[in-house]
């Protein structure tokens, strides 16, 4: 048997406005920036993919499942501009079918620069969570699923009894990743992205260069089934903003979220789990030793994309050693901006990479390029350095 | 080639372009004779020399063209100079401001002299001799009259001297560069029957804005117009072309300029550790280079960051307003104007230098955001440069937008981080243009030009 976890990423940061050295006053923000973008976003993606999804955990009577991590930020701008994203996410969690799973509030890096800002910010994000679906998770994964065993042995610490992370080949070797393994140094379950199916439909989906070309759910379901044999459960981690805004629901991907499930459980003893689910019905195989740390981004799954270079070291430092300054003001609104701008995306503006050759960053990048964003940035943690004194 | 200045005297200018090119092709085994204006007079031999009309005696002795053979870097061993006398320079304008410092070429000839007198095509015939039916061209002021006509003048005399070594060479295609060389080349393409490339390193809108010369214009329109194939040096400059000069869409190449790279040995640090911030402008102070713009950020910089100094190397028209301007925004104690500089000390200032700006209004290319780079300067560009086509390591701005011009002079000097990024990875961009590419660029260009003469004929 083989059982198929999902688990979709929902996020939006506060991107910030153009602010010059020039500028004064404590507005950061973005918000007609955001609330367009936040309000595009549930048309093309949240609104459609969450009513396909209670669709079919209707249509399959409950053996459909799936688990969404939202942040606390992007919880923060449905309230602010597009409420009716927030009641269809909490429809689905009616449906007991759902699970919501941790992360920080803050979409944040805080785990490499800042332990007590790390869980106050997971524990924030489940606070939020509970007060709006009333549930809280066991299951942690981190920005962008950056992982090496002390991360795991931090949220062990914390309770969490399993932590979702990368399946990277150079840690698994010849081993698969469908199946629980632990880390060396702490007693919590670790559950690893199956890339290569995951990848089918995040990033190929619509490639029609690509040979396997289109995906139907009764292909994939094939793929799912060749699983059983070595592993039992197939990890599909993605950006929920796959279905629909990466992948527009013109290249067939409704349809085909529509006919998978019911492929993959025509297969006897093949079901959909939770990830909760998965860790109590699995022990683990072996070890996942991560002595480095890894991350789901880009080739290289490693930190580069938001620590590749001086500017974005030089930003996540300055930003973390206002920690005890802005704390110490007691000054709600000015803690919320200071957290605001620790969301993983603005250094991944920062990133120079891929610049020059123009691809996946700089689509996702509100920029013109990744200097501009820098200079950007310092200016508002100026001013929040100003608010400081 | 009809080229200018070589090898080059000012840096950056359309003399580089043309070694550039030709060095490289002479690299890559193609043949070039460069045919070039050699300054006449006794200022062909000073450098800051005001070059005026030619003297009757003067335009005598000049009506003869010269072949030079001059002392050649390395590696130019496929190329010929044939060097016509002419008061022709680049970006000279009829009728320019008295005051201005001007530069002219000189090439040291210690070889052999040929004299060649053949005889020339009709057009140019007339315009030489009866040189008042060309003064109409100077259509300026009275003060530019005699100047201004004395230029068309020129334009035409050279044409017909460009033919004269034309019909004693072989050569498959005529390359020249920019609107004063246009008239020859269309000359030795009539009397040889040999395709014309025309090369746009500017156009009179970028000289002039709105407040062209029509003479100019028309000649460069009839150049583009006329030539077989046109290569601009920016797509911002091929729309010009298209928009403004109404140029065939399907004629027109773009071809981006290039730096070499020069292995340039690394200079030990001042001994003397300066607390003051350098930034540089160096250019032609000149309405298309934005002096003022830069002036004006200036003082918004000062204002965060009062240890720094504001550096405008260079000459030109608006040289004494933008002293002015800076004594009146009361940041003249901030801002030297040391003068045009040249080799070695144009390295030296971008070695002090910190950042550097380049506010044009217009720019068609712009070669010296790509020698700062190469001296590990952090780079500001107008978004209205040709080179901002083909740079993504450098911080961008509207010239207009003063702001954040200073915005952002004020984010380099502050954040080393941002030095250090742009410095690496700009370093690292600049690398991949060189004049070998270029070259290749205007081969490609040649071959069209010559298959499509070929298919016509």
């Amino acid at each position: 048997m083989a059982s198929v976890c999902f688990y979709f990423q929902v996020h939006q940061p506060y991107r910030l406005r153009r602010y010059s050295i020039f500028d004064t006053v404590d507005n950061y923000f973005d918000s007609a920036k955001n609330s367009e973008i936040c309000r595009k976003v549930a048309g093309k993606c949240y609104l459609p993919a969450n009513q396909c999804i209670y669709d079919l955990i209707k249509l399959h009577e409950g053996r459909f499942k799936v688990s969404y991590s939202l942040t606390g930020v992007v919880m923060d701008q449905f309230a602010e501009y597009t409420p009716e994203v927030l009641d269809s996410f909490k429809r689905l969690a009616d449906t007991g079918c759902v699970e919501f799973i941790a992360e920080t509030y803050y979409h944040s890096l805080s785990f490499l620069y800042s332990r007590d800002e790390f869980r106050e910010q997971i524990r924030m994000q489940q606070d939020r969570i509970e007060e709006l679906f009333g549930q809280r998770s066991s299951v942690f994964r981190n920005t962008e699923l950056i992982y090496n065993n002390e991360l795991a042995a931090a949220v062990a610490e914390m309770g969490y009894k399993a932590v979702i992370c990368e399946g990277a080949d150079h840690l698994l070797g010849y081993r698969s990743p469908n199946y629980v393994y632990k880390p060396p140094n702490a007693d919590i379950k670790v559950l690893l992205k199956n890339y290569r199916l995951s990848d089918d439909i995040a990033f190929r989906f619509g490639n029609r260069g690509w040979s396997e070309w289109p995906l139907t759910a009764e292909k994939f379901a094939d793929w799912v089934n060749d699983v059983n044999g070595d592993g039992y459960v197939v990890n599909l981690f993605m950006d929920y903003e796959t279905l629909g805004e990466h992948q527009w629901a013109d290249t067939g991907i409704f349809d085909f979220l529509y006919h998978m499930p019911g492929q993959v459980l025509k297969q006897q003893d093949n079901d959909f789990k939770t990830p909760s689910e998965v860790v109590a019905s699995n022990e683990p195989v072996g070890e996942y030793d991560a002595h480095h740390l890894i991350s789901w981004a880009d080739t290289e799954r490693d930190l580069s994309a938001w620590l590749g270079n001086a500017m974005q070291s030089n930003a996540l430092t300055e930003i973390y050693k206002l920690e005890q300054a802005v704390k110490a003001k007691d000054d709600a609104a000015l803690l919320q901006d200071w957290r605001r701008l620790q969301t993983s995306d603005h250094f991944y503006y920062m990133c120079t990479k891929y610049f020059a050759d123009g691809d996946v960053h700089k689509y996702f990048n509100p920029y013109e390029s990744p200097y501009d964003s820098y200079i950007n940035f310092m200016n508002v943690l100026d001013n929040i350095q100003s608010r400081t004194k | 080639m009809l080229g200018w200045e070589f090898p080059p005297f000012i840096s950056g200018g359309l003399g580089t372009a043309c070694f550039g090119l030709t060095r490289a092709m002479s690299e890559l085994g193609h043949e070039v004779i460069f045919v070039l204006p050699q300054a006449v007079g006794d200022g062909a031999h000073g450098e800051h020399v005001q070059l005026r009309s030619p003297t009757p005696a003067q335009i005598a002795r000049a009506n003869r063209a010269t072949t030079y053979t001059s002392h050649f870097p390395a590696g130019m061993t496929n190329v010929e100079v044939r060097s016509i006398p002419s008061s022709l320079r680049p970006y000279d304008r009829p009728g320019g401001e008295q005051g201005e410092l001007r530069t002219t070429t000189r090439v040291n000839a210690d070889g052999t002299t040929e004299v060649v007198v053949v005889s020339d095509s009709e057009t140019v015939t007339s315009a030489a001799d009866q040189p008042t039916s060309v003064v109409d061209f100077g259509q300026s002021s009275a003060k530019s009259d005699h100047y201004g006509g004395d230029m068309f003048f020129e334009v035409h005399r050279y044409a017909r001297l460009a033919v004269e070594i034309a019909l004693g060479e072989s050569f498959d295609v005529i390359h020249a560069h920019d609107w004063m060389t246009y008239a020859a080349g269309i000359a030795v393409s009539a009397a040889t029957g040999k395709p014309l490339v025309v090369h746009v390193h500017s156009t009179e809108f970028d000289r002039s804005g709105e407040h062209v010369n029509q003479a100019i214009y028309d000649i460069e329109r009839h150049g583009v117009h006329a030539a077989d194939k046109v290569i601009a040096v920016s797509m911002l400059t091929r729309g010009i072309l298209l928009n403004r000069y109404a140029a065939n869409g399907d004629k027109v190449e773009v071809v981006y300029n290039a730096i070499d790279k020069n292995g340039s040995v690394a200079e030990p640090p001042p001994a003397i550790r300066r607390d003051e911030k350098i930034v540089l402008f160096l250019g032609r102070i000149t309405m298309q280079k934005g002096p003022e713009y830069f002036l004006m950020a200036a003082k918004k910089v000062l204002e965060y960051e009062p240890n720094t100094r504001f550096i405008m190397a260079g000459s030109g028209d608006m040289i004494r307003s933008s002293i002015e301007l800076a004594a009146e925004l009361g940041i003249g104690h901030k801002v030297m104007f040391p003068g045009f500089l040249r080799g070695d000390d144009v390295t030296r200032v971008f070695k002090m230098a910190d950042l550097y700006v380049m506010p044009s209004v217009s720019e068609p290319f712009g070669i010296a955001p790509l020698e700062a780079l190469s001296n590990d300067v952090p780079v500001i560009i107008s978004k209205t440069s040709g080179v901002s086509e083909i740079l993504s390591h450098v911080l961008k701005v509207d010239f207009w937008d003063v702001a954040e011009m200073a915005n952002k002079i004020i984010a380099v000097l502050r954040h080393p981080p941002l030095r250090a990024a742009l410095k690496e990875h700009g370093t690292f961009e600049v690398r991949r243009l060189t004049w070998k590419e270029s070259a290749r660029g205007c081969i490609d260009v040649y071959q069209n030009a010559i298959d499509a003469g070929a298919h016509r004929a």
